[in-house]
């Protein structure tokens, strides 16, 4: 695969691409052997069991192994046609992607200080900008109605569904060109997880998605395509349509998605 | 250049502050061990003539006589100085243990509201009492007390020294406890809860254990604590030389020794030199006391990670 950098006014057809990567821990492979594109503006879902090395994959894209002791590495990844391990300036690339852990993380800060943070990293002060940072993002993450009249109250109260949308709130704020979603709705009632999905397929004209999922039915109901991850192996990659009828390549992915194991 | 490509490589403001940040503290961590260094080497090189040219391992580690001041045949045996700290210390040990430890459980685990925060300041509070106080006060109600209470003829010894010295590591002791209980998470404790256990069950089956070594390195602060503490043990000991047989019996503390005799040696004699070498010996036993209390608290730490070293776990650390 031959990727060109982007230029200027162009878009890349795919946002990510992925050759031969592997991860491990401490020595102990977690992941070995993927190669995956996933295309720009799309949704893309992955599914697995537990251990099947679904957060080990997110974690090589935006970086993560260089503050993770023991995670090695190997292959390549390249976001927007370059390889993120050639980053000089590896927080330029963590601002480009926003990522959503599995447990919400409302930092000890204010709601509106949690959404504003990214743009005060980045050197913005005005208030009327921030202002608008802030409203836009938590009204796209669907919590703005509910905090709207105590947005100085401290991000980390807040009920574990409001948390996981301020913390998506928080990295919409980065304006990122790429979306990592961990098991989001873990801790996310159903209603909230129905309006996330909604604001996540409008996003997806902006951005790029990758959404990892316990939920098999989520990846279907959101993801153009999916992969499906097992015991550290890449299955397959397929158009979500036809995995979810019939279509899937390997046996074992049509088990898994029909519920017959994991 | 593509605009990306800019951007993967550009390092702005932000980086350039993180690096100068990285050095500033590498170079505040770097000192802190220059200094330590500095002082080993100072304290050694000072002891230095003593140890390689009189130092007789058997009189100094067997023999009780130190008599330095001799005009005709000065000994320099340290085990009456070395069991005076440690008898001092011991009993500091018995006393302030159960003391810190149940103020520590109490103000962790049952007292709520203002009285936690109440006691939380005082134990804080009585730990910012000045040493010298502590020995005013061994030398002036703990000393009336004893002879009276005891009946006999001196009232500074080894009970006196070892109850103020427990009394004034207990606070501390008590406010390091208290840490390693309050970094329990609440979950534990609801978990228990949960299955109706009391207030006791929870706080002796699983906040103790899931504290122990913060525990067992606050009890090691303390000790390190009472080793090294000089004025109080001064004031509060007797001063004189002896190998305790009971709790009634006078001591000498190494560090009172060092203090008490230091001013008045000429630089560079033997007795100088000798109690430079009291000082390396307090200085490796300390050491030893503090790297051990390092050692146990990342000893739990590499178990509880290596028992949460399934992938899943590892990789949401």
């Amino acid at each position: 695969m031959v990727s060109v950098p982007v230029q200027a006014g162009e878009t890349a057809a795919y946002a990510i691409e992925v050759e031969d990567l592997a991860i491990g821990y401490h020595g102990k492979p977690a992941l070995s052997g993927v190669t995956l594109q996933v295309p720009t503006n799309e949704i893309f879902g992955i599914i697995g069991p537990a251990n099947s090395g679904k957060t080990s994959f997110l974690r090589a894209i935006n970086r993560m192994d260089l503050m993770t002791a023991g995670m090695e590495v190997s292959g390549s990844v390249l976001v927007e046609g370059r390889d993120v391990r050639s980053w000089r300036n590896p927080y330029a690339l963590r601002q480009r992607i926003g990522v959503v852990f599995p447990l919400p993380v409302g930092l000890p800060l204010s709601i509106y200080d949690n959404v504003a943070l990214s743009s005060r990293l980045r050197g913005t002060r005005k208030k009327a900008e921030l202002d608008v940072i802030v409203e836009r993002c938590l009204r796209r993450a669907a919590l703005w109605d509910e905090v709207k009249d105590r947005l100085d109250s401290l991000g980390s109260l807040l009920s574990g569904g409001q948390q996981q949308r301020l913390t998506i709130a928080r990295a919409l704020s980065q304006d990122p060109s790429i979306l990592l979603l961990d098991e989001f709705s873990i801790a996310v009632d159903p209603v909230t997880t129905m309006r996330i999905e909604e604001v996540l397929s409008d996003l997806k004209s902006e951005m790029t998605i990758v959404l990892v999922t316990n939920l098999v039915q989520q990846a279907h109901r959101l993801a153009s395509r999916t992969a499906f991850f097992l015991t550290g192996e890449l299955v397959e990659v397929t158009e979500t349509e036809a995995m979810f009828h019939g279509g899937a390549q390997d046996p074992r992915t049509t088990a898994y998605v029909e519920g017959k194991f994991g | 250049m593509s605009e990306v490509a800019h951007a993967a490589d550009r390092r702005d403001a932000a980086w350039w502050i993180d690096r100068v940040v990285q050095i500033l503290v590498l170079a505040g961590g770097l000192s802190a061990i220059v200094f330590i260094a500095g002082i080993f080497v100072f304290i050694t090189r000072e002891g230095a003539g003593f140890v390689f040219d009189r130092f007789d391992f058997r009189e100094f580690f067997g023999s009780p006589r130190w008599t330095p001041t001799s005009s005709h045949n000065p000994t320099y045996g340290a085990l009456a100085l070395i069991a005076g700290t440690a008898s001092v210390t011991g009993l500091a040990m018995v006393v302030s243990v159960p003391f810190s430890l149940g103020a520590a459980i109490y103000i962790g685990e049952f007292a709520t509201g203002r009285v936690r925060e109440t006691l939380k300041v005082l134990v804080e509070l009585l730990a910012a009492i000045p040493s010298v106080v502590w020995g005013f006060i061994g030398l002036s109600i703990m000393n009336p007390l004893i002879i009276q209470t005891f009946d006999v003829p001196v009232g500074l010894n080894v009970l006196n020294a070892g109850v103020i010295l427990g009394l004034m590591a207990a606070p501390i002791m008590t406010t390091i406890a208290e840490d390693a209980l309050k970094a329990v998470p609440d979950t534990y404790r609801e978990a228990a809860e949960a299955m109706g256990a009391t207030r006791w069950q929870v706080t002796f089956k699983v906040v103790l254990p899931a504290a122990r070594n913060g525990l067992v390195a606050a009890t090691l602060l303390g000790v390190g604590r009472g080793f090294g503490e000089t004025m109080a043990v001064l004031m509060a000991s007797g001063h004189s030389i002896n190998l305790p047989t009971s709790p009634f019996d006078s001591v000498r503390a190494l560090t009172a020794t060092i203090a008490a005799e230091l001013g008045e040696t000429a630089a560079g004699s033997d007795h100088y030199q000798a109690l430079f070498t009291l000082g390396i010996f307090l200085f490796l036993v300390t050491f030893a006391i503090n790297f051990a209390a390092d050692v146990f608290v990342r000893g739990g730490q590499r178990k509880r990670r290596r028992r949460g070293r399934r992938p899943a776990a590892s990789a949401n650390p």
